[in-house]
């Protein structure tokens, strides 16, 4: 019978699993860091090359390491559909999901460890950017990894998804990297968009997750009341319930 | 006559391929008593892991009902699931993960509080021998220890039908006679009912009390193993391969094979 509220035991039922695998993360430090080495070297090896650039209000900081922050939940977030395809093959899925308890909570347990693992990460960026230079506002850094929250949530959730309907890894890999990477680009994670050519500004539009972007550099600056930060919160807000409900229809339809 | 422990009507999946239309399962009638070991056999591509899969609510059928440890399949999928134990072929155990926190996290997703789960881990391993290995991560297990515990992750929520895909395939001499005598145990002390499938002849005359064959997605001969040797093979003394091969076809492709229905 479909219940329209999630009961109490979706709850405990997302809270063993999200227990499960965060153990599992937490046994390997290799897991913990995963996929955090790119941001870490656009910041330390791309940001310095920026310091003479006049890239608006604030430092070259306050442009790179929001953009970077999104960058991290974007890859962080969809990639994670690689551990579940292990998992696949080993059975491990299967497995659960022949207990009382729903997909949904099999699959948002993964996902609120994937959101708890990528802020811990977005944190440790965000210290290295203040050592090397990096002025911000505590409110507008914590907005920030809200949104680094908000969207890495329903990205694993998508990410998870669509592990379970492709056949293999190499397949998985070729989807994902086909449409993040334009995704990330045309987001302007490295230099705002507005730098651009008007047809390139105008292509990033149609990308939800520039305005993402945007958001947390205004945060990053103190202009909470800009107007970008709520639309921002709105296109973020939109595209990750979009994500999460796809996410979960995939995952129940899984085979 | 009480319930069957599970009941199946022209149980079917088809497969949608590009290539058209694939009937892995053709329409399955199957009662099973309550304690019964059924052995469900077949040549490979039978049909035998997508009814299976079926049976264990991870498949929906394309066709038929079924009834499973009291419950409809297609109407209360979580009441079989409670019900219920699926051991897959691929195991289903994290490498990485220890034995103990596996059991208790397998009881937790049974919905066991926490005390009660670690209880319960405890218990299963015990009566499956495996006790001084819970704390080893489950790739530091041997092949024969390995299947012990992904049976007693099975066994977490006492089901009343335990399924089992091809239990002993990969597991030396030793390892499968004594997962035989386990497999008899867990239906002596607590009355489970276990479906197996094997391609294994000698597996299902050990163990099974009754035999279904199945071929191209349907079952084209049941019986307990003497019965069968006897109508298909020609007498007691003689092998259930014999029964086996008759009743399949297999093993005159220059003859027209007898078709047994």
């Amino acid at each position: 019978m479909p219940r329209l509220l999630p009961d109490a035991r979706l709850l405990t039922d997302t809270g063993v699993v999200f227990g499960r695998y965060m153990r599992a993360t937490l046994r390997s430090k290799t897991n913990m860091f995963f996929g955090m080495l790119q941001p870490l070297l656009f910041l330390a090896l791309f940001g310095p090359l920026l310091t003479g650039f006049g890239l608006g209000d604030g430092s070259s900081w306050q442009v790179l390491v929001p953009g970077l922050l999104v960058q991290l939940a974007l890859l962080g977030g969809s990639f994670v559909g690689l551990g579940i395809m292990m998992d696949r093959t080993l059975g491990v899925i299967d497995r659960m999901r022949v207990t009382p308890v729903s997909p949904l909570a099999l699959l948002l347990g993964r996902t609120l460890r994937d959101a708890v693992q990528l802020l811990v990460q977005s944190v440790l960026l965000v210290l290295l950017g203040l050592a090397l230079g990096l002025r911000a506002p505590l409110p507008g850094v914590l907005l920030g990894l809200a949104f680094v929250a908000v969207l890495a949530t329903a990205l694993s959730a998508l990410s998870y998804g669509l592990a379970m309907h492709v056949r293999s890894t190499p397949e998985f890999a070729a989807i994902t990297n086909t449409a993040m990477l334009p995704l990330m680009l045309l987001s302007g994670v490295l230099l705002p968009m507005s730098l651009g050519p008007g047809w390139l500004d105008a292509v990033s539009r149609a990308v939800p997750f520039r305005y993402t972007v945007d958001a947390v550099r205004e945060a990053f600056l103190g202009h909470y009341t800009s107007g970008t930060v709520a639309l921002g919160t709105a296109v973020t807000l939109a595209t990750a319930a979009a994500c999460l409900v796809a996410g979960a229809r995939m995952f129940r339809s899984a085979r | 006559m009480s319930t069957p422990a599970i009941r199946t009507r022209a149980l079917a999946r088809t497969f949608t391929l590009k290539s058209g239309p694939v009937h892995a399962v053709r329409g399955i009638d199957l009662t099973v008593p309550p304690g019964e070991i059924l052995g469900f056999l077949g040549p490979n591509g039978a049909g035998k892991t997508t009814t299976l899969r079926m049976l264990t609510t991870l498949l929906p059928p394309t066709g038929g009902t079924a009834e499973v440890a009291g419950h409809d399949l297609l109407r209360e999928p979580a009441r079989v699931r409670e019900r219920i134990g699926y051991v897959a072929q691929s195991g289903g155990l994290d490498p990485a993960c220890a034995a103990r926190e596996e059991l208790v996290t397998q009881a937790r997703l049974h919905r066991l509080p926490k005390a009660a789960a670690r209880e319960r881990a405890a218990e299963v391993a015990a009566g499956l021998d495996l006790t001084g290995l819970l704390d080893r991560p489950t790739a530091a297990l041997s092949g024969g220890q390995r299947r012990r515990l992904e049976i007693a992750l099975g066994l977490v929520n006492r089901p009343a039908v335990l399924f089992l895909d091809e239990p002993t395939t990969g597991l030396d001499p030793g390892a499968r006679a004594g997962l035989w005598d386990l497999i008899r145990r867990i239906r002596a002390e607590h009355g489970t009912t276990i479906f197996l499938t094997t391609h294994y002849l000698d597996e299902a005359d050990a163990l099974a009390d009754r035999v279904v064959v199945v071929d191209a997605g349907s079952v084209v001969a049941e019986g307990s193993p003497a019965d069968l040797k006897r109508r298909y093979a020609g007498g007691p003394t003689a092998s259930l391969q014999d029964a086996f091969l008759a009743i399949t076809g297999r093993a005159a492709p220059a003859d027209p094979a007898p078709v047994a229905i």
